[in-house]
Parts: C-alpha cells; sequence; structure tokens
C-alpha cells in the first residue's frame, strides 16, 4: 500500500497534528517544566477556551481563533487566580508539587461540572467557512481545518520561546525555574514571576481551546483524553524546553499519523508512547532537557 | 364494675396494637418499587444518555399519577455511570448492595452494559437493557432482554440495510472498507458488515480500527481512500463520526456508498451543525419522522418528551433513543403489573412469553433476550439546507430506504450526487 504521495500526505498530515499537539501543551510546558507546577487540570482549561470561542461562534459568528486571542487575557487572569489559590494552600507551606496534583484534579472536576451544568453534555462544533475546506499542493492536500491550528501552534511557541529569551520577565520566568532563590537575590518576587508565568500557561490554552473546538467536537468531559498526550509531549521533549516541546508534538504527532497510515490507527498510541518510553531510556530529562 | 376495666384496657390496646398492624401493613405494600440504574449523564454518550433518562423518568411519573405499580408508586436509584465502563460493576453493587433496590435496568449502550452482565448473572437478576448491540451473543443469559430493535441476529442487523443496499446497485460494489472505533459497540457492528460483505461477495480491501481518543481522521481517510474501495461502512461513536465525515470531505474520499454505523448523527447538536455536510450518508436508524413510520405512539410520546427535554437542556428532538427508554420500561411495568410481583424468574418468564404494546409499537423478545423480528432501519441524509433544528422534523430529510415495508424513499447514488 506503500505510496510516495500516501507517505507526503502522511507526513504533512503529522505536521499540522503535531503544530496542534504543540499549542495545547504549552501550558503544561510552562507549568509543569519552569515552575514544577504539575497542572494535570490544563487540558480543561484548554477545554473552557473552546467552549468559549463556541459561545462567541453560536451567537455572534466570530471566528474561533478570533475568540481565542479576545478571551487569552480573561484566561491569564483566571491563571493568576488560580496560581495565587494554589501557592497560599500549597506551595507556601512547602508543600509536595505531587499534592498540588489533588488541588488541579478537583480543578479539573469541578471545570467541567460547571460547564455541564452551563452547556449541558451535547457535543458542540463551530462553524467557520474553511471548516471542510482543503488546498492541494501537487499531490499533498492540507485541510484548513489542521492547517490553521497548526500555524498558530508555531506562531504561539515561537512568540513564547521569544518571550522567554528576550524579555526582562522572559529571563526571569527562565531564572526562577533554575534557581528562585537567586532570583530573590537579585530583588525579583518570584511568587510575582511564577504567576505571571502560570497566567501565561493559562492564556495559552483560551487560544489552543479554540483550535481544539475547530478539529473536533468538544464536551465537557473531553478533555480528560488530552491529559496523557500533553503530558507525554512536555516530558518527551524534556521540562522546560519550549523548543523540545514542539520538537516532540511534531514527533508525536508524525508518528500517530504514519501508524495510522500505513500499519492501522489502533497502534498510532502505541507506537506514539513507544517512543516515549524509548527516548526516556536513553536520555531520561527528554530531548532537549538538561 | 371495678373487674371490668381491665378488659376494656386489653380492648383498647388490642385496638390500638391491631390499627398499628393495620397502619404498618398499609405502609407496607405502599413502599416504593425502587428500579436502580447508571446512566451516562457526562462523558460521550451523555447527549443521549440524558435523554433516556429524562424519557425514563417521564414513564415514572405517568405511572405514579395512574396509581403505581402493584398501588405502589415508583422510584429510580442512578448514578452517572459517566460513559466509562469500569465504573459500572461499582454501580450495580452499590444498586444492589447498599441501596437494596428492588430491580435493575441498563444504562444507554452496549459499552455500559457489558461491564453489568456478569453482576446480573450472579445474582441471577431480570435485566432490561437499553440499545446494547450483541451484548448476550455469548452469554445467552434468559433473564435479558433488550429494547432496540436488532432483531435476532444483533450484531448483522445493523449494517444489513447498508450493505442490502450496496447489493441492489447496477452494478454492483465490488469493494469496501470498514472502519470503525475501537470499541464494544462497534467491534460488533463490524463483526456484522464483515458478514454481510462476505455474504454478497464484496471483498473487504480495508478493514481497520482506531483509538476513540484519535484526534485527526485525515490519514486514515487517506489510507482507506488509497485502497478504492467502491462502498465505505463506518462504526463510529460521535467524536469520530464528525471526523471521519470532515476528513472524508477534506480529502476528498467519495465512494458511491458512505456511512453505515455512525453514532451521533442522530444527535439535534450534531444534526444542526453538520448540517448539509450530513447529505448522502447512509446511516442506520430506529425511528425517524416519516410518512412510512408513523407511529401514534411515539408521536404521543414525543408530545410530553419534547417541551420537557428543551426546559431540561437535553436532545430537543428525541426520535432516536428516548421513546425506546420509555418503552423499555413499559415492557418492564406491564410485566410487573401482569406477574403481580417482582419475582426475577416469573417475570423473565413472563417478558419471554408475551407481547407488549409499547409507544414504540408491538414488542416480542425472542429467546436470546432481542426483538424476535428485526426492525433497524437503513436511512439517507438528503436535501439538508442550513443549519436550522426544524427540518430535521420534517420528513424528507432522513429518508428510509430500508427495509421495503418503511421505504419513503430511494436512494441517492452515488454518494457524491446527493452532496450535489
Amino acid at each position: 500500500m506503500f505510496s510516495l504521495d500516501l507517505f507526503l500526505n502522511a507526513l504533512v498530515a503529522g505536521v499540522l497534528l503535531g503544530g496542534f499537539y504543540a499549542a495545547v501543551s504549552l501550558g503544561i510546558s510552562i507549568a509543569f517544566g519552569l515552575l514544577d507546577v504539575v497542572n494535570i487540570g490544563h487540558p480543561i482549561f484548554v477545554i473552557l477556551g473552546s467552549y468559549a470561542a463556541f459561545v462567541l461562534n453560536d451567537a455572534y459568528g466570530l471566528d474561533p481563533l478570533l475568540s481565542g486571542v479576545l478571551f487569552a487575557p480573561v484566561f491569564f487572569l483566571i491563571g493568576v487566580v488560580v496560581y495565587q489559590v494554589y501557592y497560599l494552600s500549597f506551595e507556601r507551606k512547602g508543600e509536595s508539587p505531587l499534592r498540588g496534583l489533588v488541588f488541579f484534579f478537583g480543578l479539573l472536576f469541578i471545570i467541567e461540572v460547571a460547564l455541564l451544568l452551563k452547556f449541558g453534555v451535547d457535543y458542540r462544533l463551530i462553524e467557520a467557512p474553511y471548516i471542510g475546506r482543503s488546498i492541494h499542493i501537487g499531490e499533498v492536500g492540507i485541510a484548513f481545518r489542521l492547517l490553521v491550528p497548526c500555524v498558530v501552534g508555531l506562531l504561539m511557541t515561537l512568540a513564547i520561546t521569544q518571550f522567554l529569551s528576550r524579555t526582562f520577565y522572559g529571563r526571569a520566568i527562565k531564572g526562577v525555574a533554575q534557581d528562585s532563590l537567586a532570583l530573590r537575590l537579585m530583588g525579583i518576587d518570584p511568587v510575582r514571576i511564577k504567576t505571571i508565568a502560570f497566567g501565561l500557561g493559562i492564556a495559552t490554552a483560551s487560544v489552543a481551546g479554540a483550535l481544539l473546538i475547530m478539529i473536533s467536537p468538544v464536551e465537557p468531559s473531553i478533555g480528560r483524553a488530552y491529559i496523557g498526550r500533553v503530558f507525554a509531549i512536555a516530558v518527551l521533549g524534556g521540562l522546560g524546553s519550549i523548543g523540545g516541546t514542539l520538537t516532540a508534538a511534531l514527533i508525536l504527532g508524525i508518528a500517530e499519523s504514519l501508524t495510522a497510515t500505513f500499519s492501522g490507527p489502533s497502534w498510532s498510541l502505541a507506537v506514539s508512547f513507544g517512543i516515549l518510553l524509548l527516548v526516556l531510556a536513553v536520555r531520561p530529562a527528554g530531548l532537549f532537557g538538561r | 364494675m371495678m373487674r371490668r376495666w381491665p378488659v376494656v384496657g386489653v380492648l383498647i390496646a388490642a385496638a390500638f396494637a391491631l390499627s398499628c398492624v393495620g397502619d404498618a401493613g398499609a405502609q407496607a405494600t405502599k413502599q416504593p418499587i425502587r428500579i436502580g440504574f447508571g446512566m451516562a449523564l457526562t462523558g460521550g454518550l451523555a447527549a443521549n444518555g440524558q435523554g433516556a433518562l429524562l424519557a425514563m423518568q417521564i414513564w415514572r411519573d405517568d405511572v405514579n399519577k395512574a396509581g403505581g405499580l402493584l398501588g405502589r408508586p415508583v422510584e429510580f436509584t442512578y448514578y452517572d455511570d459517566q460513559t466509562n465502563g469500569s465504573t459500572v460493576p461499582g454501580i450495580y453493587t452499590k444498586l444492589l448492595d447498599v441501596d437494596k433496590v428492588d430491580l435493575v435496568v441498563s444504562g444507554y449502550g452496549t459499552n455500559l452494559i457489558a461491564p453489568a452482565m456478569p453482576i446480573v448473572m450472579e445474582r441471577k437478576l431480570l435485566f432490561m437493557g437499553l440499545f446494547g448491540l450483541g451484548n448476550n451473543e455469548k452469554h445467552k443469559y434468559s433473564r435479558y432482554f433488550q429494547i432496540a430493535p436488532n432483531g435476532p441476529n444483533p450484531a448483522g442487523s445493523f449494517s444489513e440495510g447498508f450493505f442490502e443496499l450496496a447489493a441492489r446497485q447496477n452494478p454492483k460494489p465490488k469493494t469496501t472498507a470498514l472502519v470503525g472505533d475501537d470499541a464494544e459497540f462497534p467491534q460488533h457492528a463490524l463483526v456484522g458488515a464483515r458478514e454481510h460483505a462476505k455474504r454478497l461477495g464484496i471483498q473487504v480491501v480495508y478493514d481497520k480500527t482506531y483509538p476513540p481518543s484519535t484526534v485527526d481522521y485525515t490519514p486514515i481517510v487517506r489510507a482507506i481512500k488509497a485502497t478504492n474501495p467502491d462502498i465505505v461502512f463506518v462504526a463510529s461513536y460521535p467524536p469520530g463520526s464528525t471526523g471521519m465525515i470532515l476528513a472524508a470531505q477534506e480529502v476528498g474520499l467519495e465512494p458511491k456508498m458512505f456511512g453505515g454505523g455512525m453514532v451521533g448523527l442522530h444527535f439535534t447538536s450534531l444534526l444542526t451543525k453538520l448540517g448539509p455536510k450530513l447529505n448522502g450518508i447512509v446511516d442506520y436508524g430506529f425511528w425517524v419522522p416519516e410518512p412510512t413510520m408513523k407511529s401514534p405512539g411515539v408521536e404521543a410520546f414525543l408530545q410530553k418528551y419534547q417541551p420537557a427535554a428543551v426546559k431540561a437542556g437535553v436532545d430537543p428532538l428525541g426520535f432516536y433513543l428516548p421513546p425506546w427508554a420509555y418503552a423499555m420500561m413499559q415492557v418492564l411495568g406491564q410485566a410487573i403489573e401482569a406477574t403481580k410481583g417482582l419475582d426475577q424468574q416469573k417475570l423473565a418468564e413472563y417478558i419471554h412469553a408475551k407481547e407488549f404494546d409499547t409507544v414504540v409499537g408491538k414488542v416480542k423478545f425472542g429467546p436470546d433476550g432481542e426483538w424476535l423480528k428485526h426492525r433497524t432501519v437503513a436511512m439517507q441524509f438528503q436535501n439538508i439546507k442550513g443549519n436550522d433544528v426544524e427540518q430535521f422534523r420534517q420528513p424528507g430529510k432522513q429518508v428510509v430506504l430500508w427495509p421495503d415495508e418503511f421505504k419513503s424513499g430511494n436512494l441517492i447514488y452515488p454518494y457524491s450526487a446527493a452532496r450535489k
């Protein structure tokens, strides 16, 4: 069944999927990788982003991507509040980050139930002129429904990488990941920096959610399906490495796509997690971890 | 005179005691009949599960307004199974051991019925099943009854219409692709599809399943397209149904027939959002508002259900599952009244022996607890314009093609012709 055009299409589909995975995983990479906060509830913020996009699309026909960007500041503020609660309840008391796991699990279920009460259990989809359409470059077909999330995912990764390496706050976030005491000695409040970083991670969920609802229908509990994937990507890329997150997302996306095309889709997740295990066996810190 | 007082006292005490016994007896007979079940109130199948629950609650209220069953009110004890089979054994154990319900019925769907079967079989309980596909094929449990009209060959009947229609075309399709979710129901549906393809001499050129958590369906659709099948049978849950439809359009997969066993296309939310993208898809169904399927029972039920559904925020059309959930409870209720008790064996024997009048029509079960004769239809989405929900209440949008006794229109063939 192998043919060059099938291979190229699978490769491109994998890259598109990887770009989307990167967008969904960025928040985890920031929280878990840089801040050591095990935000297992991140996918529910992505779903919250999907519902925000759905509401504006349903009521005003607003493009989901625009909704994602418009809601990003709101999500940033939500992230700030969530981190403050987490900090006061766990981090300040010197509790192990794993204790926070329970907090974020609880948050996941609370938001899920709130979405259920507000929107019910129906699957929600959005309408946009580019959904269901594709362009063809030679033998390769590219669905806009996947192209837009991929491009946005890549841009988000680039923007966050630039922010972290070129701005004061960005460098401070990287600093807090390495040595928060040293940061304090330099007169910077690590809690404030971590609050900003966590807010930034949650803000990415607003855009990622809008991208998700472009790709597939969403219902309140669907975020749970992403928990394994996003953590696998963050760990595979190397904790704290945003570039590593993108690379890992692309690897998993391409692996899933090639497996689905040539060996059967039921093997795709097994192959992805097999790659994760293999990499961790050789490089326990992940591809770009230190 | 003084000697009479003890006698009077004894009489008063006896009268009081008797009155207490009388009250207790009356209370005992007024004890509610408690029916327990798990239901998909959250998770992937919740859109249907909530509608089913509402239908069952309407039945309970109707029964209680009419004086209950055996003069006793009916109560439900139910838990959210989260569309997660691993929660089901715990739920039914709690219902039976802690809540001590009198009877249990199933939640919605094959995947949620399967984990309850060992528990009800071990305790020899009557078990009414709601839309399970082939759950009793291997167990052959004599106290299981399933309300979807799949007939004695559930897996086969589910895809029979799709393949019979294909075989009637000229020239007859020669190849088929089979694809579906890695889950209990789609696996059963694919077993039936393989049987029909073999029986009708249609070669299977692609036969794979995908994990339910699949995000991008385009690689799957491309792999299918590479095998160039004449028809594509899909057995999927709602995310898979949506993903396959969108990917097929994006990749340009245009077999002569597409669809077959796609769950979710009956949900109002997906019907309205997918709108014209549904045109041409052939899917299974149990009841649709076509003139050939007119049913006073269903229509009367929907008149009660639809306003309540709008109020409760659940599936406002309710064509797919709610009438059958109501009918399932009607069978149980009629059996309780007829056997004048809650004896599980007597109830099962009665349900095996009798035919029941329900909102979905006459129901008669066969030895394996499935309908004696199947009534699953194959229908095609046609002439859908825009995303207005009202159009789906009208005939001509979900046209019944098979079997002939319910046929309300002709198959638009090939698939691409229906999409123009």
